[in-house]
C-alpha cells in the first residue's frame, strides 16, 4: 500500500478484477474492479457483509473460478497464463483454510490420511516414510498431539479440527493462504487460540494471508491492511491503524460502530442503518450504498464512482471525497 | 417489582446410549417483570438447555430434569400437565430461535402463520380484528403489511428474523427467550435487530432472556448478566457489575481477554487453556478447576457457593471474604 514499498514485487496483486455470474435475470455482479496486493509477511483483511463478493474474491485469487476481466498476479506474474509445471508450482504455493471444519474434512478418513492428502495429491512426496514424517511435523506444529494421528475428525473439537485444516493448508509449503472466516465457528476461547497459532505460523513460514473476516475485532487483530467490500465493490482500502483511527467511508463507518465491544458504552452510538443490500444483478451506475447512505445525493447515483486515493495510504470511492 | 421466574437448584440429564450427560447441575436464576437478562456462555455449557427446560421442550425419552424448581409468575411450572404447559408456552413465554428459516413454515404464508398464534391464543377475536392486530405487529417490526402473503424463503435473513420476533410478541408474552437472534446475521442486520428488541421489550415491558455467547451484545441490549459454565451460573450481576472487570469469575476474566481489543493493539492473545470438563464425569469440586490460574486445594474438594455483594453475584472461593452468601 505504502509508496516505500514499490520496489517489493507483491506476492499477490489484482488488477481491475471483475467476476459475473450469468443468473436468469442478468448477470451478477461479484466482483467490480478490485485492485489489490499483498506482500510477504503481511496480512489484507477482508470485511463485508454477507453477499459482497469476498469469498468469490478468494476464489479468483486461487484461480479456482475464472476472472471475468482483469488479471490475478502471483509474483508478478499471471496465474491464468499459468501452464504445466509452472501452474502446479504456482498452485501448490497458494492454499486455503476455510470456514467450517466440520464441513471441510472428509469423515472417512484419519487425521494422518487428511494432512497428507494434498502432498499426495500433488505428488511433491513419493517416499512413504517421509510422508508420514511430514505429517508429523505439521501436526507438531499445528499443536495438534501426535497421538490424533489415527483418529478421524469427528472425534476432534472444532478447534482440533480447524487445526487438521490449517494443517492440510500447509502441507505443500505455500507462501500465501487464503482464509476464509477461519475462525467464525468456534468459540471465542478457542478462537483466540487459532489466531495465535495462525500469527505465529505466517512469521515461522514467512506468509502471506488474505484474511476474510466480519468480524472486526479479529480482522483488526490480525491484519496489515484493511479492504472494505460493499457489493463486489472495494469502498475503502487502507491500513489498519489509519482505519481503525478514522473510517472515511460512510458504510465503513456504519460497519464499525455496529461491532459490539464487551465494554461499558462511553458516547460511542451505533450508527443504524436502514434497509438492507440491494440486489447485486445489473446494478445501476453509482455509488451501490447510495441507498442506505444519509450523505447520498444526486451525484451519487449518476455516475460511477472511481476508488481513489484520497490521502497518503488510504483509497476511497465516495463523493463526498472526490 | 414482582418475580416473572425464579429457578432453583435445577438439575437436568440428558440420558443417553454411551452414559448419562449432566447438562445443568443446580442451576439459580431469576428475573423481575419487565428486566432483560443476557445469558452467557460457549458451547455446551448448558444455555440452550436451559432454555428448553423452562418452556418444557427437552427431548422425549432423553432430556430429564433431576430435580429443582422452575417458577413462573408464581406457578410451579414443572408440576405442570402437559394441557396446562401447553396454554403458557406461546402465549406467556415465546421464544426466538438462532436460524429464522427453520422456524417457519416454508409452505404457509408469513400472514398466515402469524393469524395462527392469534387463532390459538386469541380465539375470542374476530377475523377482521385478528388481521389489524397482525398488520400493526408487522408494521412494528418493520414489515411492511402487503408482503403478508409472501412465503418465508421471499425474505431475506434479517427479515425473517423480524418475522420471527413478530410471531414471538404477537401473543403479548410475559416472557421472550431468545436463543442467539443474531448470530446468522451480518453486524449491520444484527444492530437493526437489537435495537428493535430492546425498543420492542420497553414498549410491552416483556421480560426477556437473551441467550448467547457473544459478549459485546449482552452490554448493549441487557440490565442483567448471567454467565454459565458447565450447567451453572458462576457469575451474575448488573451489566455496570461484571463489565467494569474489576471483580470477575476467573472464567468471566478469561473469556474477556480472549476477545481481541479494539483500542489496544496487543500482539497476542491469552486463550484460556483446556476444555471445559466432560459432562459425563464432572469433577466433585469447582468444574473451572483444571483451567483455573487462581486454583487452591479446597477448589478440588468442594464446590464454592456463590458469594454476593449487592448485586453482583461470583461462585469462586476467591470472593469468600467480604462477600456474603
Amino acid at each position: 500500500m505504502d509508496g516505500e514499498n514499490d520496489m517489493v514485487t507483491p506476492i499477490i496483486e489484482t488488477k481491475r478484477l471483475k467476476k459475473y455470474f450469468k443468473v436468469r435475470q442478468g448477470l451478477l455482479h461479484a466482483l467490480d474492479d478490485v485492485s489489490l496486493s499483498i506482500n510477504s509477511v503481511e496480512t489484507l483483511g477482508v470485511v463485508g457483509e454477507s453477499g459482497c463478493g469476498k469469498s468469490t474474491l478468494g476464489r479468483v485469487l486461487l484461480g479456482l473460478l475464472p476472472a471475468t476481466e482483469g488479471d490475478v498476479l502471483y509474483n508478478g506474474e499471471s496465474i491464468f497464463d499459468a501452464r504445466g509445471r509452472k501452474k502446479d508450482f504456482i498452485y501448490n504455493e497458494m492454499q486455503m483454510i476455510f470456514q467450517d471444519p466440520f464441513s471441510s474434512l472428509n469423515p472417512r478418513l484419519s487425521i494422518k490420511d487428511l494432512i497428507a492428502e494434498p502432498i499426495t495429491v500433488r505428488n511433491t512426496i513419493t517416499d512413504k516414510v517421509e510422508i508420514k514424517n511430514k505429517v508429523l511435523e505439521l501436526m507438531e506444529l499445528v499443536g495438534l498431539s501426535e497421538r490424533y494421528v489415527n483418529t478421524y475428525p469427528h472425534e476432534l473439537d472444532g478447534g482440533g479440527r480447524q487445526r487438521v485444516g490449517i494443517a492440510r493448508a500447509l502441507a505443500l509449503d505455500p507462501k500465501f493462504i487464503v482464509c476464509d472466516e477461519p475462525v467464525s465457528a468456534l468459540d471465542v476461547s478457542i478462537q483466540a487460540q487459532i489466531l495465535n497459532l495462525l500469527m505465529d505460523l505466517q512469521e515461522r513460514n514467512e506468509l502471506a494471508y488474505m484474511f476474510i473476516t466480519h468480524n472486526l475485532c479479529v480482522v483488526k487483530h490480525i491484519s496489515t491492511n484493511i479492504m472494505v467490500m460493499y457489493m463486489g465493490k472495494v469502498v475503502e482500502y487502507t491500513s489498519r491503524e489509519m482505519l481503525f483511527e478514522k473510517q472515511l467511508h460512510p458504510y465503513s463507518q456504519a460497519l464499525l460502530s455496529a461491532i459490539p465491544l464487551p465494554e461499558l458504552r462511553q458516547n460511542r452510538e451505533a450508527i443504524v442503518l436502514t434497509g438492507e443490500v440491494t440486489n447485486p444483478i445489473n446494478p445501476k451506475p453509482g455509488c451501490r450504498f447510495a441507498q442506505r447512505c444519509k450523505y447520498a445525493t444526486a451525484k451519487c447515483t449518476d455516475q460511477e464512482i472511481p476508488l481513489v486515493e484520497v490521502e497518503k495510504g488510504r483509497k476511497v470511492a465516495c463523493t463526498l471525497y472526490m | 417489582m414482582s418475580r416473572t421466574l425464579e429457578i432453583r437448584d435445577l438439575f437436568v440429564n440428558y440420558n443417553t446410549d454411551e452414559g448419562v450427560v449432566h447438562a445443568l447441575n443446580g442451576l439459580n436464576l431469576s428475573l423481575d417483570k419487565g428486566e432483560s437478562l443476557g445469558l452467557v456462555g460457549e458451547t455446551g455449557a448448558g444455555k440452550t438447555t436451559l432454555a428448553l427446560s423452562i418452556i418444557r421442550l427437552l427431548p422425549d425419552m432423553v432430556g430429564e430434569i433431576k430435580s429443582g424448581s422452575i417458577e413462573f409468575e408464581g406457578k410451579k411450572l414443572l408440576e405442570l400437565s402437559k394441557k396446562e404447559i401447553k396454554n403458557i408456552r406461546g402465549n406467556k413465554i415465546a421464544m426466538i430461535f438462532q436460524d429464522p428459516m427453520t422456524s417457519l413454515n416454508p409452505t404457509k404464508t408469513v400472514g398466515k402463520q402469524l393469524r395462527e398464534v392469534l387463532d390459538l391464543h386469541f380465539k375470542k377475536l374476530g377475523s377482521n380484528e385478528k388481521r389489524e392486530k397482525a398488520d400493526k405487529m408487522l408494521q412494528l417490526v418493520g414489515i411492511p403489511p402487503e408482503r403478508q402473503n409472501e412465503y418465508p424463503f421471499q425474505f431475506s435473513g434479517g427479515m425473517r428474523q423480524r418475522i420471527g420476533i413478530a410471531m414471538a410478541l404477537i401473543a403479548e408474552p410475559e416472557l421472550l427467550i431468545a436463543d442467539e437472534p443474531t448470530t446468522a446475521l451480518d453486524v449491520t442486520i444484527q444492530a437493526q435487530i437489537l435495537s428493535l428488541m430492546r425498543k420492542l421489550q420497553d414498549e410491552f415491558s416483556t421480560s426477556m432472556i437473551l441467550i448467547t455467547h457473544d459478549l459485546g451484545i449482552v452490554v448493549d441490549t441487557c440490565a442483567k448478566v448471567a454467565v454459565i459454565y458447565s450447567g451453572q451460573i458462576i457469575e451474575t450481576g448488573t451489566v455496570e457489575d461484571v463489565y467494569a472487570k474489576k471483580f470477575n469469575h476467573p472464567y468471566t476474566e478469561g473469556l474477556f481477554k480472549c476477545i481481541p481489543d479494539l483500542k489496544t493493539n496487543a500482539p497476542r492473545l491469552t486463550p484460556i487453556k483446556g476444555n471445559m470438563p466432560d459432562p459425563e464425569n464432572l469433577p466433585v469440586g469447582c468444574k473451572f478447576y483444571d483451567r483455573c490460574n487462581y486454583r487452591t486445594e479446597k477448589c478440588a474438594q468442594k464446590e464454592p457457593d456463590l458469594y454476593t455483594n449487592v448485586t453482583h453475584g461470583i461462585k469462586c472461593y476467591k470472593f469468600a471474604d467480604g462477600w456474603g452468601k
